[in-house]
Formats: C-alpha cells, structure tokens, sequence
C-alpha cells in the first residue's frame, strides 16, 4: 500500500520517524483515554450507584427503612473475602440485610442480590447478572418470569433445608422446561446466602447504636 | 488537490458501494463475529449498528486526516489505536450520559473493536482518499451494515420469539415505543434461531436471496442493454 496524495520524503523511512510516529500516536491515545476516564468518571459512579439503589429497593420493602441503603453499609469479612452488606434502618434497629451470593450457572456465575429481613426470611431475590442461554435460563429474570418471586417469604427452616432444592432434585422449587442447572444455581445461591447470614446474624443485625457508640 | 475533483464525482457510487453493491456482511462477508453474537433481536441489532456508525464515521474521518504522516509501515497498529481508542471513548461516554441504552448495548460495544471492517476500510479506503469522502464512506458502510444488522435481527427475532422491535423503547426513548409488535401472542419461541446456529442459517438465507436479487438484476440490465443495442442498430 501507498499514499497516492502525498509524495515519501527520505526522513518518513527512517527508523526513528517510525518509531515516533507509533510512539506519539501511543502518546495521544492514552492522553486522550486519561481525559475520557476522568470525563466521565463521576458519571458513571452515580449512574451505578442508581442502578444498585433500584436493585436493593426491590428486595429490601420501601416501608422496612427511613435510612438511605447505600449509606449504611458494612462490611462483613467471610472465607471467599469482604463482603458488602446493605443495612435497612428503622431508627437505629436493623429491619433487614441485602448482599450478593453468586451461583454456578450453565454458562457462568449467576449473582444474586438477596434481601433478608432481620427475622432471617427472604424479603427478595433478584438476579443481577448472568450468561444463560436466552430464551430458556433467562426467565430467573424479573422482567422475563415470576419464578423468583417465589423465594419471597422462604427462611433456612421453611422449607426444610433438604428441601432447598428444584424439584428434580426432591425438593421444592421447581425448575422450568428445558433448564434445569440455571434454577439449581440460583437455588443454591439464596439457600448459601441464608446460611451466611445465619451464621453471621448476631453482627448483622447488632443495632446500629452500638456501632456508632463504639466509636468515640 | 486532485483527489477531490476526483472524489466528488463519485458520492452516489460511494453510497451505493456501501449499502448494497459492497456491503460489509453482504459482499466482504466481514463483521460476522458482532453480526451473529447481537443479532438475536431487531432492536439489538440496531443498537450496535448506530454505534457502529458512529465509531466508522470518525475512523474515516480520523485516519484520512492524518493519512500524510501516517507512513505505510506502521500504518495497521496506528489504524488499529485510533478504532480501540474512539471505541472505548464511545463506551465511556455511553456508559456516563446514555447509561440504559449502554446497559442493553453495554456487552456489544467492545464488540466493535472486533469489526473487521473498520480496520479494512481505513486501509482501503480512508487512507487513501480527502477527510469528507472518507467520513462518508464510513457512514454508508455503517448504514449498510446497520441495515443488515435490523434485517437478520428481525428474522431471528420473528421466528424466534414471536415478536419484533422488543425493548426498542429502552433503546430509543419511549416515543417509539410503538415499534415493538407482538407477532405471535403465546409463541412458545423457537430457540434455534436465537442462539448462533439459527444465525448462521438466517445469514445464509439472507446472502443467497441478495446473490439472486443481483443475478436477476444483472440479466434484466443484460437484456435492456441487448434490446437497446438492437433498437440502435
């Protein structure tokens, strides 16, 4: 290939016009990438913030809390790591809890953000991302399927914890036609996030009182 | 410049080139990785495809504008930064001022970068000819493209999943809203032709229907061309 508009002067084939000419393009791009990041960096951080309050504003009830979700999280130190737990506040009472849990899905990681109220029953589940096939997996989606919903009101003693399963499985969720590991997962993700809330009720739900008073 | 006078003759073969008579999927069967990973609906489809405009419009725009320094031996790795860099600006600014559209597209916008096509239209055609031809022919090859993108998105999507335009709102506002028809209340969907096979299939179908649309084109202007040969005569 050549340029035909422009005639090739001796200095455009050396080595070091190459190289500088790669390099400053190098050089302009980053420059520009930094502006673009800095551009729009707050943006994007609220514009997430948003979608993760509408995420936590349907598995944690509007009339469960008077406290802005996001402001009063904790974080909760487990075996795979820190773990980002959304506190609802009436007063200073801990009316109910929402982290993630993620699932083994067919294609990928399920993440589910799960609501539980403080007497450890399921507020909500809701997915907040997944790979699975569409047209068949999808439907663990709100906007897609009701079968979600049915985790609404579930506790680790309701159904017993043998029965936390798809129904393929014996136990009492049942799964839809043609998917059977998308349900599962997303089964053992709500029964995995009822358990570490269980095993981590006391500091969960401690009254925000005495947080604040442990500082001084 | 000579390039110009040149150039300015040749708008309308520009957009016909780009639409139809050289198609980026139709005729240079590029862009098929982006092409049968979105397609699964119209309204997919026509997202990447005005994203896709966008990112070709300024490929051209960018790469004839500084096809005079840019020397032939580093010319790809420099093509290929300026497309990585705008495609990355446009998911950014996305994601920042347009953050539901980005959150349908958001998976897709990266695929650009995979666009073959861009990269084979700074080579071929940006970098050879003036800023304006060249930011036209990055439209019309968007246009083409984009038009193939609704096409088999629409079919995969009918035959699919029963309807047409689902989620269009999201994409452009609620005002065209009526664009998302419901074709077959209850369809029980057909999910080969949302997943990749069912592409690949309505792909083919597509390419040979345009193959006889040209061939019989072609022998209708073969036959004008004999009738008016023999009126000469």
């Amino acid at each position: 290939m050549s340029t035909t508009t422009v005639a090739n002067p001796g200095y455009r084939e050396r080595v070091g016009y190459q190289a500088a000419l790669l390099g400053g393009f190098a050089f302009v791009a980053t420059a520009l990438l930094v502006i673009g990041d800095l551009a729009t960096r707050d943006a994007i951080a609220q514009r997430e913030a948003e979608d993760l309050l509408a995420s936590l504003s349907q598995v944690i009830p509007a009339g469960l809390h008077d406290n802005a979700l996001l402001a009063d999280a904790i974080t909760l130190d487990t075996t795979d790591g820190a773990l980002t737990v959304y506190r609802a506040l009436r007063g200073l009472e801990v009316t109910g809890v929402a982290f993630e849990t993620v699932g083994p899905g067919y294609a990928g990681p399920i993440r589910v953000l799960l609501g539980i109220g403080a007497d450890g029953r399921v507020l909500g589940a809701r997915v907040l991302s997944h790979t699975e096939t569409p047209g068949l997996g999808d439907k663990i989606e709100v906007a897609r399927d009701d079968w979600i919903l049915r985790f609404d009101g579930k506790s680790l003693g309701e159904p017993p914890p043998e029965r936390w399963a798809v129904q393929k499985d014996g136990g009492d969720f049942d799964q839809f036609s043609g998917a059977t590991i998308t349900p599962r997962a997303v089964v053992r993700a709500v029964k995995r996030g009822l358990e570490r809330f269980a095993a981590h009720r006391d500091t969960l739900t401690a009254s925000a009182v005495q947080q604040v008073s442990s500082d001084p | 410049m000579s390039t110009v006078e040149k150039t300015t003759t040749h708008w309308s073969r520009i957009a016909r080139d780009g639409v139809w008579d050289n198609n980026v999927v139709m005729a240079q069967s590029l862009a098929l990785c982006p092409l049968l990973a979105v397609t699964g609906t119209a309204t997919n489809g026509l997202g990447l495809g005005l994203a896709s405009i966008v990112v070709m419009v300024a490929s051209g725009l960018l790469v004839s504008l500084l096809r005079g320094i840019i020397t032939p031996q580093v010319r790809i790795p420099v093509f290929v930064l300026i497309i990585a860099t705008l495609v990355t600006l446009v998911d950014l600014g996305m994601n920042a001022w347009m953050h539901d559209l980005h959150k349908v597209l958001g998976l897709f916008i990266p695929l650009i970068v995979t666009n073959c096509a861009i990269l084979g239209r700074a080579e071929s055609f940006a970098s050879r000819q003036a800023p304006l031809p060249a930011a036209f022919d990055g439209l019309m090859m968007g246009v083409g493209f984009t038009l193939v993108l609704v096409a088999l998105g629409a079919v995969r999507e009918a035959l699919g999943a029963g309807t047409l335009f689902a989620n269009a709102s999201l994409l452009l506002g609620e005002s065209l809203g009526w664009l998302e028809v419901t074709l077959i209340p209850d369809y029980r969907g057909f999910l080969l032709m949302i997943l990749p096979p069912g592409g690949f299939i309505a792909m083919g179908v597509l390419l040979a229907g345009k193959r006889l649309l040209d061939r019989r084109l072609a022998a209708r202007q073969a036959a004008k061309a004999a009738t008016g040969l023999a009126a000469g005569v």
